[in-house]
């Protein structure tokens, strides 16, 4: 491992000192994600998934620190055994998927709002700066006030700062128990069962749903995980027909992959407060309760920006399918002025020369 | 932490620059172009100058650090905020903002020649929208305000540090506050959803999103726990959760610290997460058994308070499973509480800790070091010989759940000599803990406390990195200077380097 990492050092200082601009790859399951890359001459790829392996893993501890190019499916395997998991669900888009990857795409499956997104995981990293030198933020405890909260920003930060060598983050026991319930109804019905269950404690870990051919009749279907009175408890109270589980896991491993055929092609992410009224587009698949909602179209950029802006939240265009193009200004929402300003600086003070190629995420910084 | 009974000043590890500055407190800079400057956009009872308003801000919780602010100014609302802010920078003058004035570690203390901005008057809790468990509060409120005017809902913000009756939603934001319920309902990292801030610059920025996430970079979690020395918070939207049907408490008593801290392990090891899991020693239980009548066991090397909170079933089955672990581990008794005030008569011991210190003490110095669980046992041990070393006592108490330690030292500040072994041995605590693969500080912060000890726990990259975050949000450092993170020239005098495979981090700074 220590000539792996040297060797990515070399990589970085080769880049640097020919004004290359270095592009990170991990398993490459994800590169869809982000502004498509203008390839140059200037550009070059660093692979980084040579770099694996889990380094540590203490269950009793609920945490497990893993170099970047540790298969996502590894980790879950080793996880499993001890029957913990990652309780923020990270996509893999495909197989290759790396943990790496997971922390700077910073994505988060079908128990976000229950269980936190990819951030509020992430106890410690190990970043490799502009000059291959060695960073090391935060660590393996659950409380750490040391210092700013490096580890935290440079989850989502899409490699712009450099490569996350290695990375620490906090994993849960499994629930004890799960069920999945389902039931039929419209979208308006939907959202009205996300509103009677957000503020009560009933153990729901996702909450979706899925429309019936681009009508407003769907399905809605809701997990509830915990212990097993409280599960019972649950099933009472929120009603709807019992999903069988190994079909059930199908469903909420669909979504969080994916490969639901709603997403066959071009989706749309929008995401809002769970209960902000509906952007008037086309018919959405809805997740997080009602706070990630995906469109198969959007007709004008300007408008669904402007639409998801007024309700508190962002647009992204998250897939592009064949024949989409990017909008002008990005796949991702624009930035306010303030946001736009600090990252501008936080770039340039963290990567003067720019090593790190940085479009992929922030466009006009 | 440094509480000092008795009125004899002892100086300590006051840093140099703060040194400094006391002693220019009397040269008196003139600060009437300022004031006449701040004067337009706040009105005259909002700027205190006079020597006798300024004192009660001579120092946050840690009262020894002291100095008086050049001024100090408490604006009502975010436009004179933003007004105060504005002059400082065209000023070039320093601004440390302060909260309650609750922090442990001296985040607040003031700066001589700076501004002391305190947000307490901006203390509204604007809205709660109890559908969608949110509430949106000012920075000035107290965090046990928002869990009592949620309470009407049935909900409840989850963080809840010890000073949470006086403590404020901006301080907890600076520290990133915890508290005994933070292994199952997180830090304020975790409660926080959006977070609308002025810059040294005067600019409203909004960080994170009433949505889940935001675009572009995750520059919230940065922001927490950042000490003030990002921006000043105007306005804070938080996560409440649901209020528990019932919480019991298992406590269990142990014939050393090792089985405690395997029970300890066994218990996540299991599945379980407790909604609080805390450990005292013999010393500590001794020590507060007299002062609240907890009906501790003291024959007990270590004892183990662990509990569980929801519905009557859930909590049934959960205290069942507890009791089932601590018997295994060789738990020497096992009570469970039968009432809300039999669950509170526990916690009391627990809670009331510090003050009980300060009966059996003259003086006691409250550490706050994280370890890593597995490494309790040789900590605990270790600090054993340190006592023995140090001739001091220690009494330990501990958020054991989550692997932060409160070792109380005890020692007397009339006598120098106790004072000298007290500062060593929290040194040496600290260092431990940084050995282990811990870290300084768990939840009070670095504020000026810590500052030379973040030398031995991060390289001259690593703060850099830092300084590099600070400026990307206060290019001229005017906010919260010489706090946190520690200059360069600092970490050489402190002569602590950080060491990391083997190389010194400063080759280019003589050394002695």
């Amino acid at each position: 491992m220590k000539f792996i990492k040297e060797d990515l050092t070399e990589q970085i200082a080769a880049a640097a000192a020919g004004r290359k601009q270095i592009v990170i790859r991990g398993g490459g399951t994800k590169a869809f994600y982000g502004n498509a890359i203008t390839r140059s001459e200037q550009l070059v790829e660093l692979d980084v998934t040579p770099y694996a392996g889990i380094c540590s893993y203490e269950p009793s501890e609920l945490v497990m620190t893993a170099r970047c190019g540790t298969l996502l499916s590894d980790i879950e395997a080793a996880l499993d055994e001890q029957n913990q998991r990652l309780a923020w669900e990270p996509p893999h888009f495909g197989d290759g998927a790396t943990i790496g990857g997971a922390i700077a795409t910073g994505l988060a499956g079908p128990g976000r709002m229950a269980a936190g997104g990819a951030s509020d995981f992430v106890l410690g990293t190990v970043l490799m700066n502009a000059e291959g030198q060695e960073l090391h933020f935060g660590g393996t405890v659950m409380k750490n006030v040391a210092g700013f909260d490096m580890s935290r920003l440079l989850t989502g930060s899409m490699g712009v700062f450099g490569p996350i060598l290695e990375v620490s983050f906090k994993v849960l026991p499994k629930p004890i128990a799960n069920i999945t319930l389902l039931r039929h109804c419209t979208l308006r019905e939907a959202f009205e069962c996300f509103a009677q269950w957000q503020a009560r404690a009933l153990g729901v870990s996702a909450a979706s749903w899925i429309p019936q051919d681009d009508a407003q009749d769907g399905t809605l279907y809701v997990r509830v995980s915990g212990a097993e009175p409280a599960v019972r408890q649950a099933r009472q109270v929120l009603g709807g027909e019992l999903v069988e589980e190994t079909e059930a896991q199908a469903l909420w491993r669909s979504l969080r992959e994916q490969t639901h055929p709603f997403f066959s092609d071009t989706v749309w992410r929008i995401c809002v407060p769970p209960q902000a009224d509906p952007v008037n587009e086309s018919v959405p698949l809805v997740e997080w309760g009602g706070a990630q909602r995906w469109l198969r179209q959007v007709s004008d950029v300007t408008n669904i920006r402007h639409a998801a802006a007024q309700r508190g939240g962002h647009a992204t265009l998250f897939r592009a399918g064949a024949g989409t193009n990017q909008p002008a200004d990005g796949v991702f929402h624009p930035l306010s002025d303030g946001v736009a300003g600090i990252t501008r600086r936080l770039k340039s003070n963290l990567d003067p020369l720019g090593t790190f190629y940085s479009d992929r995420l922030l466009r006009n910084i | 932490m440094f509480i000092l009974k008795s009125e004899k000043r002892v100086v300590m590890d006051v840093s140099a620059e703060l040194q400094h500055a006391s002693q220019a407190v009397e040269s008196a800079t003139d600060f009437s172009e300022l004031i006449a400057e701040l004067h337009r956009g706040l009105p005259a009872h909002c700027v205190l100058s006079r020597p006798e308003e300024k004192k009660p801000f001579e120092c946050d919780g840690l009262t020894l650090f002291k100095a008086m602010p050049g001024l100090v100014v408490l604006p009502e609302n975010e436009e004179q905020i933003i007004h105060v802010l504005k002059t400082c920078k065209k000023f070039s003058v320093p601004v440390v903002p302060r909260g309650a004035g609750t922090g442990l570690s001296g985040g607040a203390t003031p700066h001589s020649q700076g501004v002391l901005l305190g947000v307490s008057k901006l203390n509204r809790i604007k809205r709660i929208d109890a559908q969608a468990a949110t509430a949106i509060v000012e920075p000035g409120v107290r965090n046990l305000a928002v869990s009592e005017a949620a309470a009407a809902h049935d909900l409840y913000y989850a963080p809840d540090p010890s000073s949470q009756i006086a403590c404020s939603i901006g301080g907890n934001i600076a520290e990133n506050a915890g508290g005994v319920h933070c292994l199952k309902y997180g830090l304020t990292v975790h409660n926080v959803i959006r977070l609308r801030i002025v810059t040294i610059d005067g600019d409203i920025v909004e960080l994170g999103a009433d949505a889940p996430d935001a675009p572009g970079l995750n520059l919230l979690p940065a922001f927490i726990g950042s000490e003030g020395m990002l921006g000043i918070v105007t306005e804070v939207k938080v996560k409440l959760i649901p209020k528990p049907q019932l919480a019991r408490v298992v406590m269990a008593s142990f014939a050393s610290v090792e089985a405690a801290g395997e029970a300890v392990k066994n218990i996540i090891g299991s599945g379980i997460i407790p909604a609080g899991l805390e450990m005292m020693d013999k010393r500590a239980t001794h020590m507060v058994e007299p002062f609240v009548n907890a009906g501790y066991d003291l024959e007990a090397e270590a004892i183990l308070l662990c509990e569980s909170d929801g519905t009557e079933a859930e909590v049934q089955d959960e205290i069942g499973r507890m009791e089932k672990v601590f018997s295994d581990c060789g738990a020497t008794r096992l009570q469970v509480s039968q009432s809300e005030q039999e669950r509170l008569r526990f916690w009391a011991g627990r809670k009331n800790a510090f003050p009980a210190a300060g009966r059996v003490s003259p003086d006691y110095y409250c550490m706050d070091g994280t370890i890593p669980k597995s490494q309790l046992a040789h900590v605990l041990g270790e600090m054993v010989k340190m006592e023995e070393k140090y001739q001091l006592g220690c009494a330990n108490v501990f958020h054991a759940g989550d692997g932060n330690l409160h070792p109380l030292i005890l020692f007397d500040a009339n006598d120098p000599d106790s004072v000298r072994r007290a500062e060593d041995f929290g040194a040496d605590i600290l260092e431990l803990c940084i050995r282990v693969g811990g870290t300084v500080t768990g939840e009070h912060g670095v504020g000026l406390e810590k500052i030379n000890q973040m030398c031995s726990q991060f390289s001259r990259e690593e703060l850099d990195a830092f300084t590099a975050l600070k400026k990307a949000f206060d290019p001229d450092m005017l906010l919260n200077p010489t706090k946190q993170i520690p200059t360069l020239n600092r970490c050489a005098e402190y002569g602590r380097m950080h060491v990391h495979g083997g190389q010194i981090a400063f080759p280019d700074i003589e050394r002695f």
